[in-house]
């Protein structure tokens, strides 16, 4: 495993919303996928998850249903819902342009000023 | 959801684990079994694999605890899981729950009754339509109510600013509905008085201005509806039957409606006849006397868009038109206006003031109450600081702890604001149909109602919060692992905690409560062993009003001279005299006396405004007042010879200088009449027991007649034996004349004592809730400081220490601050004593009696509420202690 870095405060919530709109998923399934994803580059303490998982349900951007997982145990599957996915677009690009700003920045050279 | 629903759901969930903490524990299981398959695919054991996916977790308890806030809209939740949770908690120390939720109760209590009491006589408007603008009339400087009546019908033909005037006044009558004789209060109202007040009959018809047609012309009568209910049983046929009073033929018209008992709240007269009547109620007729202001009220409603302000200068515009008119009759004509529910501002504000003032000790006892409560929740959260810890340390959040705290305060200010409300809605109830005097209709409808209900659980949550919030800062510093470690530590400072000054503020005020109370109690001590200016012990009073007997004109006196023989003639009867109206009864007359040399008798150029009563000979004998100089009356000063009068020594010095040039003297009343002053008697008290010295002048009956007559019957039998032989005697004279009587001492008690012994008695009641509190507070703080240096006391005991120095160690800091609160709290009271001189007589803060009676008192309390840590700190036995250790 490589070194692993801390979340930014907010990007949990972006994580998972990315996680979900790939397939549903249950919430151990949702780490996995994060961690697929971000190339296990991230560290997410696991019950940390869950508070954020109940809170994009509260905010109408997830949907929740119980079903059976591969490993043939109960789960509860998490689903994008239509605001969901478009809250999961504008952050996205709210990030990107964040993140570009932020590299643009920290790209400068003396010589550029 | 529907409500039933809602509610049944969240009962539900009360009682059971709800179906989301299922949901979320299954869901959070779930994750771990799925790690722990991932985990036992790579190789370890099931046990292995789920301990360790238990542990790449993390906090359990605080990620639940997380997600159920993310969850949202759970606030009820957790507020039902809190709740839960301090009933556990309280159930599990119960004499602690009960002794909060007791203290509360009282505090709560006595807020909603005086609250309840103030609200029904000073912020409830009264029971009419449009009562807010409905005035009565004060005149003068002194704010008098009274008026006469050719004034009023000046002022309500004259003014433009009230819709009509009515004016009414009261009196007693005898009735005689064909079955038996007894004596009624009545309310003699203008013809218009019912207009006036908007009000329509429950039944028959009302009387009006229409029907008025001079002296006598109105002979009907209007029930109130308690009345028609008591005393006709609910009657409908009353209405036309015609019933003597007096001795005179009236028709009831009809009734009044429920509820409706006139403007006065704390007056329910029986009847309401028309004042053009005034002359068969009260044998004689002032409705053209317009310097006689006997008038009690005049009131009406403003008209609309007519200010308060406006109507004054238009009522003094009229002032000015009267005094210039009749500058004989008329002085002092200004105006200003009152509510009339209270029968003005002389009477309403030392009343409003008493209720603010007791407002302010109820208030007073619930923040003893807090402080009581805030000291027990502060004890109680240093003892739970290792249960905080624990929690704080399992991933609790500090606010969710204070939030239980406060869970657990809030709940027990509500349970005893609902037991304390229950408490005072009873004596609430209670004190509405009582009826405290024999001798007057005054009866307080002071029944609760949802303002009173409101302020109740408003105080009792403000005090939960107050209470609550006093261990905050105590959890918000719990270090948890310094508590885990060395369990929770005993600071034996110096420095004074906030338990401390909580105990010292709480003693301070039950020492203010308990020095008012004292002081109460020494005025009415002092009141009622204070000179009247006659003696009331051995005496019965009287009360035959010969108008009632039907007797008029020369009939009067003559009748009343038979009365007065034939009592004197009763075996063991020392002396009979008469009176119109007994010193001290409900108000007194007055009238205007002016210098002998004096000519201009307009009433700016008085000499004095004495007291006036209308006396037979022997009424000095009978009352057993001293004559200082001079003759006493007798039965030849009567219509043929020269006008004479006794007066008291205050007059006599006032007109004369001395009592001694006052003998032989001469003045002159307000009709121009000149009187030969023949003796002086001394001071006495006439209106109220806190009067300063007033002149009176006392004139004798033939030359002044009058019907009303109250017989002082001086004897040495007792009551009992000499009320049989009364009525026997009165009987033999004429069955038909009503007789009422009591002894002296009784009446004042009724009349005069009332309001001091009403003040005696509520702020002995608060004064008593004051020293429980600091019983209760004294003796948790010593108790508590017992307990928690027990170890520390069975050493020293171990160590030879003797019983002094180990009650010092306990008791010493209770002690202290006990000395403390009590010298603050008397200080305070003393100061707070201004306020009481209104009811009390002679309410004096430099009183040894009441310091010394303070401070044994509160000594008292003190010894009381630590008696039982001492005996607690004296029975520790080292050996046990150390060996439990």
């Amino acid at each position: 495993m490589t070194e692993q870095a801390q979340l930014l405060p907010g990007t949990l919530d972006l994580l998972i919303l990315k996680a979900v709109s790939l397939g549903p998923l249950h919430g151990y399934g949702v780490l996995l996928r994060i961690g697929q994803i971000s190339g296990q580059a991230l560290l997410i303490e696991q019950g940390a998850l869950y508070p954020a998982l109940f809170r994009l349900v509260r905010q109408g951007l997830l949907e929740a249903d119980w079903g059976t997982s591969e490993n043939n145990r109960r789960a509860k599957f998490y689903e994008l819902t239509s605001t969901g996915r478009k809250r999961l677009r504008e952050e996205t690009e709210g990030w990107n342009r964040l993140a570009t700003a932020i590299a643009s920045a920290l790209a400068t050279r003396p010589e550029e000023i | 959801m529907n409500l039933p629903a809602y509610l049944r759901s969240l009962a539900a969930r009360f009682f059971h684990r709800s179906q989301v903490e299922n949901d979320m524990e299954e869901e959070l299981r779930s994750h771990i079994q799925h790690r722990a398959d991932d985990l036992e695919r790579s190789g370890l054991a099931r046990a292995e694999a789920e301990r360790r996916a238990r542990i790449e977790f993390g906090g359990y308890a605080k990620w639940k605890e997380q997600s159920h806030q993310a969850l949202g809209g759970n606030v009820i939740e957790t507020l039902l899981q809190d709740l839960r949770f301090s009933l556990r908690v309280l159930r599990k120390s119960p004499g602690f729950a009960l002794a909060a939720v007791l203290t509360l109760a009282v505090a709560i209590g006595a807020n909603a009754v005086v609250f309840g009491i103030l609200n029904a006589l000073i912020l409830r408007p009264l029971n009419v339509p449009q009562s807010e603008s409905l005035y009565a009339i004060e005149r003068g400087r002194d704010q008098a109510i009274n008026h006469s009546y050719p004034d009023y019908l000046d002022l309500r033909d004259r003014n433009r600013s009230f819709d009509s005037l009515a004016a009414y006044d009261l009196a007693a009558a005898g009735l005689d509905t064909g079955k038996d004789l007894s004596s009624v209060w009545v309310q003699e109202v203008t013809g218009n008085y019912f207009d006036v007040l908007r009000t329509q009959p429950y039944l028959g018809r009302f009387f009006h201005a229409s029907d008025e047609h001079g002296p006598n012309s109105a002979p009907y009568i209007v029930l109130p509806w308690a009345f028609w209910h008591s005393h006709f049983q609910d009657d409908r046929g009353v209405v036309g039957r015609v019933v003597q009073l007096n001795k005179h033929p009236f028709t009831i018209l009809g009734v009044g409606p429920p509820g409706f008992r006139g403007n006065l709240l704390f007056l329910s007269p029986d009847f309401w006849v028309p004042i053009v009547n005034q002359e068969q109620i009260q044998g004689a007729s002032i409705l053209n006397a317009r310097q006689n202001r006997t008038i009690l009220m005049v009131l009406g409603h403003l008209r609309p868009g007519v200010t308060p302000a406006q109507a004054i200068a238009d009522l003094n515009s009229i002032g000015a038109w009267l005094e210039k008119t009749y500058p004989k009759d008329d002085g002092q004509m200004t105006f200003s206006l009152t509510h009339p529910g209270l029968a003005g501002d002389w009477f309403g504000q030392p009343l409003q003031a008493f209720l603010m003032g007791m407002m302010l000790l109820a208030g007073l006892i619930l923040l003893a109450a807090c402080a009581n409560l805030g000291s027990l929740f502060a004890a109680r959260a240093a003892d739970r600081s290792r249960e905080v810890a624990l929690r704080l340390a399992l991933g609790s959040s500090r606010n969710r702890i204070l939030r239980q705290v406060f869970t657990e305060a809030v709940l027990i200010s509500l349970v005893g604001g609902v037991a304390g409300l229950a408490g005072s809605v009873v004596l609430l109830r209670a004190l509405s149909v009582w009826q405290p005097l024999e001798t007057a209709p005054i009866r307080v409808p002071v029944n609760p109602d949802a303002k009173v209900y409101l302020v109740a659980l408003l105080l009792a949550l403000a005090s939960g919060f107050l209470f609550g919030a006093v261990p905050v800062r105590q959890i918000l510093r719990t270090n948890p692992y310094e508590v885990v470690k060395s369990g929770s530590i005993v600071r034996v400072g110096r420095r004074m905690t906030v338990r401390d000054l909580l105990l010292v503020v709480q003693i301070a005020i039950c020492a203010v409560l308990v020095t008012s109370s004292m002081v109460a109690l020494r005025g009415l001590v002092r009141s009622l062993h204070s000179s009247f200016g006659f003696d009331p012990r051995n005496v019965m009073l009287v009360s035959a009003d010969m108008t009632m007997g039907g007797y008029s004109g020369d009939k009067v006196p003559a009748m009343q001279r038979r009365v007065i023989d034939a009592l004197a003639a009763i075996p063991g009867v020392k002396a009979v005299g008469s009176i119109d109206r007994p010193q001290l009864h409900y108000g007194a007359n007055a009238d205007t006396v002016f210098a002998d040399k004096t000519t201009d008798l307009r009433p700016a150029n008085a000499a004095a405004e004495p007291m006036m009563y209308r006396i037979s000979p022997e009424y000095f004998t009978a009352a057993g007042t001293a004559l200082l100089a001079g003759r006493a009356l007798t039965w030849h000063d009567d219509k043929n010879s020269p006008r004479v009068a006794i007066v008291n020594r205050e007059f006599a010095v006032k007109l004369f200088g001395s009592v001694t040039s006052a003998v032989g003297a001469y003045y002159k009343r307000s009709d121009g009449a000149r009187i030969q002053v023949v003796g002086i008697v001394e001071n006495g008290k006439y209106a109220s027991l806190t009067e300063d010295p007033q002149p009176a002048m006392f004139l004798p009956i033939p030359q002044s007649p009058t019907s009303q007559a109250t017989l002082i019957v001086r004897s040495n039998r007792t009551p009992q034996q000499l009320t049989a032989a009364i009525k026997s005697t009165m009987r033999d004279l004429d069955p038909g004349l009503p007789v009422d009587m009591c002894t002296w001492s009784q009446e004042l008690n009724d009349a005069a004592l009332f309001a001091s012994r009403m003040a005696t008695v509520s702020l002995g009641v608060m004064g008593a809730l004051g020293a429980m509190l600091a019983i209760t507070g004294i003796f948790g703080m010593a108790a508590y400081s017992v307990s928690k240096r027990l170890r520390e006391l069975g050493i020293r005991v171990a160590l030879g220490a003797q019983r002094k120095e180990v009650l010092q160690a306990a008791l010493g800091r209770p002690l202290k601050l006990l000395v403390l609160g009590s010298a603050v709290g008397l200080i305070l009271g003393l100061l707070a004593t201004k306020v009481l001189a209104y009811i009390v007589y002679q309410a004096t803060p430099r009183d040894p009696l009441v310091l010394a009676g303070v401070v044994l008192a509160m000594a008292f309390l003190g010894l009381l509420a630590t008696w039982i840590p001492a005996q607690r700190a004296l029975s520790v036995n080292p050996l046990i202690l150390l060996r439990e250790e």
